[in-house]
């Protein structure tokens, strides 16, 4: 009987296999091989045919292209300015979507959300056309009497940025806002009103209860938007082709035009976009380290 | 006094919310409106609905390939959600149902391919598919992204709640373990289905870098890739412009609308 029984486990744990292996092996040969090649091609130099082995020259040259280092730290300075705003913004919001005195919840929420449904092309060039210097924007500036012209939004480097982080704020503030929402449902509203009674203010429920107990997805909510902060690319590309002067280029976006526009120097590019692998692995670490912690 | 204290906070929430929803809304109206006038009007500023729709739309079609690119943006879309939500729900089945040690310690193998970034991917995957000539192709289109991690935790998570008993009473049955599945889970996780098809299918639609690698054949553009081009010309009209935006939006918006429940329940659900 037993035996019986070992030999049904057997073979459904077979069955089992045999209805993940599809999935399993195009992860397999759609991520990680090609992140083996990558490793492979990052050594390399030349172009096409003409691949030679080179060692760590790639990674030397990284060291002192001045471009690498300013897209660097654009993307660097979209993640620190960028992501904290957003994810304080959503925890407000959501706190406040999720007051039971509230009416026209729904309205506000697919409201703010609604930013979510548009593709990333498309809000992109939606805001490089309101700041565009015949943009809706600058009508409206000028129209207030705050501007006597249209001012170049995307041909200054500092404002091309503050247009960026305002894109970037607009499109995802409501797709964060929703994980919260979805945890705040899962804390009793009776905590609130203890403390309410207890004298805590608005403020006070925010980081003595809403926070500590949105720990994990306010960690989860970190991470995919330094995730996705490393990687953007789109924005870059279509709000303001990377002007000027670069000042406004991703690292992707770099990448891109290294392996496929400007030339295809593909051993460089890969070991470029090595950095920003490791760069996204050892970020999340010591995020899931100070989540831990606190 | 502390009732009107009272109403006045509850008054200038009531005033942020609805700034907030103003501005959320302003941009996708502002193209909206665009799309229904003449660049002059639009660079005048006009806010009201105008009568050049079909005006920007013949220019539109005169200079772009729009219906290729919305063939090419549903049949890409809509092949690689059919069969991505295929092959993950039945990884996540398999996972779940037939759950072991060594698949635990498989899965976690796998999530990790969720910390690479495709652009330390995109250059050896583009060498790959170049060899295996399948740039320009839905095929090429699909295959990165056709399975995820995420997905597969989806239909995990799902699966973690389908009773037991089902599966014994339909083995009692006679039912085959793959008829099982496709007779009794996917009929009972619709739900789920919808969240990864919303999921999916959006992704597939917006995504822009992998189709702006390897379609490059002016028959093989997707309305992204449309949209983009549009702009890289130096002048730009800004009516023509944002009916080809609101074209690209319109059905991921139609999609978020019907679907909005279970996206918000879908993203989230994968998180608990």
């Amino acid at each position: 009987m037993r035996k019986n029984k070992l030999a049904m486990s057997g073979r459904h744990d077979l069955t089992g296999w045999a209805f993940l292996s599809v999935a399993s092996l195009m992860i397999v040969w759609m991520n990680f091989y090609p992140m083996i090649k990558a490793f492979h091609l990052a050594m390399q130099t030349g172009t096409g045919a003409r691949m030679r082995y080179a060692g760590l020259i790639n990674f030397q040259r990284i060291l002192v292209d001045p471009t690498f280092k300013e897209t660097l730290g654009t993307t660097f300075l979209y993640l620190i300015i960028q992501v904290p705003i957003m994810l304080i913004f959503a925890l407000i919001l959501a706190s406040m979507l999720n007051s039971p005195t509230l009416k026209c919840k729904g309205l506000f929420r697919t409201a703010i959300f609604l930013p979510c449904a548009t593709s990333l092309v498309s809000y992109a060039v939606i805001f490089r056309q309101l700041f565009a210097l015949d943009g809706y924007i600058n009508v409206v500036l000028v129209r207030l009497g705050m501007l006597e012209a249209g001012y170049q939004w995307l041909s200054y480097t500092w404002s091309a940025r503050l247009v960026i982080i305002i894109a970037l704020l607009w499109r995802w503030t409501g797709y964060n806002m929703v994980f919260y929402l979805a945890g705040l449902q899962n804390i009793e509203n009776s905590i609130y009103e203890a403390a309410r009674i207890d004298g805590a203010n608005a403020l006070q429920q925010l980081t003595k209860i809403t926070i500590p107990l949105l720990k994990p997805i306010i960690l989860l909510t970190a991470i995919m938007s330094t995730n996705g902060t490393l990687q953007l690319f789109d924005e870059s590309f279509n709000l303001t082709n990377g002007g000027p002067a670069n000042s406004t280029m991703t690292m992707s976006h770099y990448i891109y035009r290294t392996s496929f526009q400007l030339s295809s120097d593909l051993g460089y590019s890969t070991a470029m976009a090595f950095v920003i692998f490791v760069l996204v692995a050892v970020l999340a670490l010591i995020q899931m380290k100070v989540g831990d912690k606190r | 006094m502390k009732k009107t204290m009272k109403n006045l906070k509850s008054f200038l929430r009531y005033v942020f919310l609805i700034t907030v929803s103003f501005f959320s809304v302003f941009p996708l109206y502002w193209m909206a409106i665009s799309a229904t006038n003449k660049n002059v009007d639009v660079i005048r500023g006009t806010l009201m609905p105008g009568t050049y729709l079909v005006e920007n739309f013949k220019t539109l079609i005169d200079q772009q390939n729009l219906g290729g690119a919305l063939v090419n943006s549903f049949r890409n879309s809509i092949v690689l959600t059919v069969i991505s939500l295929l092959i993950c729900s039945l990884a996540g089945y398999g996972f779940e149902i037939y759950h072991s040690k060594a698949k635990d310690r498989f899965m976690g193998v796998l999530l990790l391919a969720m910390m690479i970034p495709f652009a330390a991917i995109m250059i050896p995957l583009f060498t790959m598919f170049a060899n295996m000539k399948l740039l320009n192709t839905t095929i090429g289109f699909i295959l990165p992204t056709i399975a995820t991690p995420f997905l597969i935790m989806l239909f995990r998570q799902s699966a973690r709640s389908f009773p037991r008993d089902i599966i014994e009473a339909a083995r009692i049955d006679g039912l085959n373990e793959l008829q099982i599945f496709f007779r009794m889970f996917i009929p009972t996780m619709k739900s789920t289905y919808a969240a990864a098809m919303t999921i999916t299918f959006m992704a597939a639609w917006n995504n822009f870098l992998w189709p702006r690698i390897i379609m490059l054949s002016n028959d093989a553009v997707t309305m992204p890739m449309l949209v983009s081009n549009i702009i890289q010309g130096y002048v730009t009209d800004n009516g023509m412009l944002m009916l080809a935006v609101l074209i690209t939006t319109i059905p991921t918006v139609i999609i978020f609308f019907i679907l909005q429940k279970n996206f918000a329940e879908g993203i989230t659900g994968a998180v608990k």
